[in-house]
């Protein structure tokens, strides 16, 4: 066989050198276009797992290369003038020309030909000429372009800007540094690669890029503006160019890696944020996979494919990763505010992979110190000597104190009948109390039987309500210490529905009440036609919430909940998709918001002014022309205005129409935006299954309380 | 989590006595329910007809569609159809729908491929309405209508599922990979306030001996051809040995799955009668 390989940098030398070493009679030629010893950038990290594979693949370079290497175990981050360090994180660092002359020499060795400085014009043309072309050649690869209808890149510019330095400052741990400026946020990222010598990446939001005037600088200027923005940390030591330039990151993914006899490997078939320093080690594991599926195929066509179906799924989970780092470094002013050892933790843990238990594996003294300061920051009291885990930590609101962060609610029954709840709903809810819910919520109840979504619902809506809610919360009050709340609802365009055993919104066969909206817009096809509401209407649903307030008082609930989202009247009223009225309650969101919090002023003026009140919100309506989360964001600011002390973070449900997402990290990083550029309180609704979720969301300040469900176990 | 087993009807060549001798060694065998494929463009038997004579030679098992492509049928005369196999087996009927994933399928049907998810939407309201209000008849002797499952691969899926039906099925894969889609499904009912659990569908391949699973290997490469370099995948995943199997069924039981239907690659009885073997303790 005769492979040409384009690209002389990790992922086209390793590959060229594995496929020899197992091929001597093969014919492989490495081109590269720059001399043998230019190289940009300064170091790459590994993994120790990343290190593992390099053994296995080539004891020789391995060897080489670990020798080469400085190791390290701590994470330090710089935060508000303070050092919070974490630590057993096994990771390796070397120089990016020592890497590389490590793996020309086993080339050299092995017999695979090198030609340097070399262009090549037209990769079509030594494709004609070789068996196998491995296009190695890099992020602006060629081979790419010739063929991008097979491979069909496309690529994500990133907002930040950021500059890679070397220093000669030796750091012994990968660092970061934030400065907050006049002009905004600066990133540090450092690592030392070997000795003497670290990489040292500045990075910061585009707007503060050009505030501080990095945009008009030439080379010499920014590398003196960060030298003397770093000094305290650089102190003596030198901040070094190589042509480093302020870029944007270019995330780069093709919908396929392999053309005829052609294989992308590599930059040139995918790019990862530098923030979880994957380049290189994405690079070799690639020529890994590569060399292994000419071991287990003879068939060439055969061998690229099976190399495009291992890899690919590994890729695009670091890619997902990766793009979970980015978009935090991008939006770290979100955490300004933080105490530095929360801001540590928010930060090991941004991209989903490293979790509250990985890290208490990895440092328990650090996840001790998180326990310390969460437990501490809840209570104002002396803390504890063994600090519970954050789920465990109470959570004051007004007068009321959860004993923990874990809420729950009862699942749907639809048993209650003219409004009253069945008598096994005090069981169901007693049993989460017991169960060790901080808070038990009910499911929604009506405020009215025009708002209920069907004749099964729960309400509160009449005295005989009251006094069966009020047994019902004297039994939970005598039998535990869990707090307990009321979700006051409204079904809007979603009621008069048939119970929902057999699916959702479907109309009732007979005895069809009408319904309540902002607009006369169907719920969905085959829905019953909404009226919309008119100024009367407006009085007698802010009275109904009024009055089911005072019975709620009356039933002696702790903590009150209004529903905003899921669809129904009020969250109706926040859409544009359901809210296309022409007077004051409808047009931009300010106006569409009117109503809604007309009614939480007044039922926050008569809920006691000592007991929390809450508001379920969407986040975002999952559809076009909808709510989004920029929305989301000025709705929780605005009921946390008027009074709310919480919110709950939902998403979707405003149409049938909406795409929704199931996954546990959407939802999860709604109430972590909402939270953090809102600055309210949240609890999040994202389908937990573990304690493990829980505190990592908790102690990295996504959420405050937890929706838990125990219907989500396995 | 209840065990069933696959019909042959989508391995070419089976004969009709071949489908029916296996649904009936596998209503006196260890089985659940038996599970029916469907493919337009490929040398297979009808799923909805096949389940019909299947209904007469057994007595026991659930019959299932895992899964009928929805949208090539009209709504009214499928939810007649499958009302109908529900007075045939005496409430045995299990109606799983999704929509299928091979473009030629529609194409010969004449029927739209952009807006299958939205006719698979309005076809699931369609058959709920159709079995409850009596007006086209038969009355399903399952209240309500048979049981109704939808399969799938994304969110949309799940959403569909916990929006009109009893569960979810899912098409198949490593336990690991079934359980993730679990949870979704899980997460989907809970978010749509459906009381109590979606029933959970799980399915994979099954080749017993050295050479059934050689050939198996064949059957799935050429079945899913037109998956790409997926097929592969798909193949990799045959269950070849009794001890792959018992794992696979326990990694199934402990991600959440109510029902698992083990299919064949070939229709040779034999097949049956080892994995009852295997499976009948």
């Amino acid at each position: 066989m005769n492979i040409h390989v384009l690209g002389g940098g990790p992922a086209g030398l390793y590959a060229a050198l594995l496929l020899k070493k197992s091929h001597p009679d093969w014919e492989i030629e490495v081109t590269e276009r720059n001399p043998r010893d230019a190289t940009y950038g300064w170091g790459v990290v590994f993994s120790d797992r990343t290190l593992s594979g390099l053994h296995e693949a080539d004891v020789r370079t391995s060897t080489q290369i670990t020798d080469g290497f400085v190791l390290w175990e701590a994470i330090d981050v710089h935060f508000r003038d303070e050092l919070v360090r974490c630590d057993g994180h096994a990771f390796a660092g070397i120089g990016r020309k020592k890497l590389l002359n490590i793996l020309q020499e086993r080339c050299v060795e092995l017999g695979v030909s090198m030609r340097f400085e070399t262009e090549v014009a037209d990769p079509d043309e030594l494709r004609q000429s070789c068996d196998l072309l491995i296009a190695a050649d890099g992020v602006n690869s060629r081979t790419r372009a010739t063929y991008a209808q097979t491979f069909q890149p496309s690529t994500t510019e990133g907002r930040a800007r950021f500059v890679w330095y070397g220093t000669d400052k030796p750091f012994d741990a990968f660092t970061f540094i934030f400065r907050d400026t006049e002009y905004g946020l600066f990133t540090v990222h450092a690592y030392p690669f070997d000795a003497t010598t670290s990489t040292f990446i500045v990075e910061c939001h585009e707007a503060t890029w050009r505030n501080a005037g990095l945009d008009r600088m030439d080379e010499a200027e920014s590398m003196a503006y960060c030298q003397s923005l770093f000094s305290d940390h650089l102190g003596s030591h030198q901040l070094l160019s190589n042509r480093s330039l302020w870029l944007s990151f270019t995330t780069l993914k093709c919908r396929r890696w392999v053309h005829e006899n052609v294989v992308l490997l590599g930059d040139a078939a995918h790019t990862a944020h530098f923030s979880i320093g994957s380049g290189t080690k994405l690079a070799l594991e690639d020529s890994i996979a590569l060399a292994q599926a000419f071991e287990q195929h003879d068939d060439l066509r055969a061998a690229l494919r099976s190399y495009e179906q291992a890899r690919r799924p590994r890729v695009e989970a670091t890619q997902r990763a990766a793009a979970e780092s980015q978009r935090y470094f991008e939006n770290v002013r979100r955490y300004r505010t933080y105490e530095p050892i929360q801001f540590a933790f928010h930060l090991l843990t941004r991209s989903g992979r490293i979790t509250f238990d990985n890290l208490r594996g990895r440092d328990p003294y650090f996840v001790a110190d998180v326990e310390r300061w969460y437990q501490t920051s809840a209570n104002d009291k002396q803390p504890a000597i063994v600090p519970p885990p954050p789920l465990f930590a109470p959570l004051a609101l007004r007068g009321i104190t959860l004993p923990n962060r874990v809420v729950m609610s009862p699942p749907p029954t639809f048993d209650a009948t003219d409004g009253v709840p069945d008598v096994t709903r005090a069981d169901a809810m007693q049993r989460l109390a017991s169960g060790g819910a901080g808070l038990v919520l009910t499911g929604p109840v009506a405020v009215s039987a025009q708002g209920r979504t069907t004749p099964g619902d729960a309400g509160i809506y009449t005295d005989a309500h009251r006094d069966c809610w009020s047994e019902i919360v004297e039994q939970m009050h005598e039998a535990s210490p869990a707090i307990v709340g009321i979700t006051l609802a409204h079904a809007g365009r979603r009621g008069s529905t048939r119970v929902r055993t057999t699916g959702l919104d479907r109309p009732l066969r007979e005895g069809n009440w009408p319904l309540l909206a902002p607009s006369p817009i169907p719920y969905g096809p085959g829905s019953q036609v909404p009226t919309a509401m008119r100024c009367d209407d407006f009085a007698m649903v802010e009275q109904q919430y009024i009055t089911a307030t005072e019975r709620a008082i009356a039933a002696g609930f702790d903590v009150l909940q209004i529903d905003m989202a899921h669809g129904g009247l009020l969250a109706s009223f926040l859409s544009p998709l359901s809210n296309q009225r022409e007077d004051d309650e409808g047009g931009d969101l300010l106006h569409r918001m009117r109503f809604p919090l007309r009614v939480l002023d007044a039922v926050r003026a008569v809920w006691p002014a000592d007991r929390p009140l809450l508001v379920a919100i969407p986040a975002t309506d999952w559809q076009r022309g909808g709510l989004r989360t920029t929305d989301g964001i000025e709705i929780a600011k605005a009921v946390y205005a008027h009074g709310c002390d919480l919110v709950t973070v939902h998403a979707g449900q405003t149409t049938p129409e909406a795409q929704p997402r199931y996954d546990f990290e959407t939802l999860a990083g709604y109430a972590d935006l909402i939270r953090n550029e809102a600055g309210v309180p949240t609890m999040s609704t994202a389908y937990m299954t573990t304690s493990n979720q829980a505190n990592t969301l908790l102690a990295g300040g996504r959420c405050d309380l937890v929706l838990y469900s125990p219907r989500m176990g396995r | 989590m209840k065990l069933g087993i696959g019909l042959p009807n989508t391995v070419s060549g089976a004969s009709g006595s071949d489908v029916l001798d296996w649904a009936r060694m596998a209503d006196v065998g260890p089985f659940a329910s038996v599970g029916v494929f469907d493919r337009l463009v490929y040398d297979s038997l009808d799923p909805m007809m096949t389940l019909a004579a299947v209904a007469g030679t057994t007595q026991r098992v659930r019959l299932v569609t895992s899964v009928v492509i929805g949208p090539l049928r009209n709504p009214v005369v499928l939810a007649k159809e499958a009302a109908t196999l529900d007075v045939l087996s005496g409430g045995r009927l299990t109606l799983g729908l999704a929509l299928g994933a091979r473009r030629d399928d529609y194409e010969a049907a004449g029927i739209d491929y952009a807006d299958r998810g939205k006719k698979l939407d309005e076809q699931l309201r369609v058959l709920r309405d159709t079995w409850e209000d009596g007006r086209i008849g038969p009355a399903p002797v399952q209240p309500g209508g048979p049981e109704l499952i939808v399969g799938g691969l994304d969110d949309a899926a799940f959403a569909r599922a916990s929006r009109y039906a009893d569960g979810f099925i899912h098409n198949g894969g490593p336990p690991r990979i079934f359980a993730r889609s679990v949870d979704k499904a899980r997460a989907a009912w809970l978010d749509a306030g459906r009381p109590g659990q979606p029933q959970i569908w799980g399915m994979a391949y099954f080749a017993l001996g050295e050479d059934e699973a050689k050939a198996g290997r064949e059957y799935l490469l050429d079945y899913y051809a037109f998956t790409g370099p997926f097929a592969e995948r798909i193949a990799d995943g045959l269950l070849t040995t009794p001890q792959g199997i018992i794992q696979f069924i326990r990694g199934y039981a402990e991600a959440g799955c109510d029902h698992l239907i083990l299919f064949p690659t070939n229709a040779d009885l034999t097949q049956l009668e080892r994995l009852s073997e295997v499976v009948g303790s």
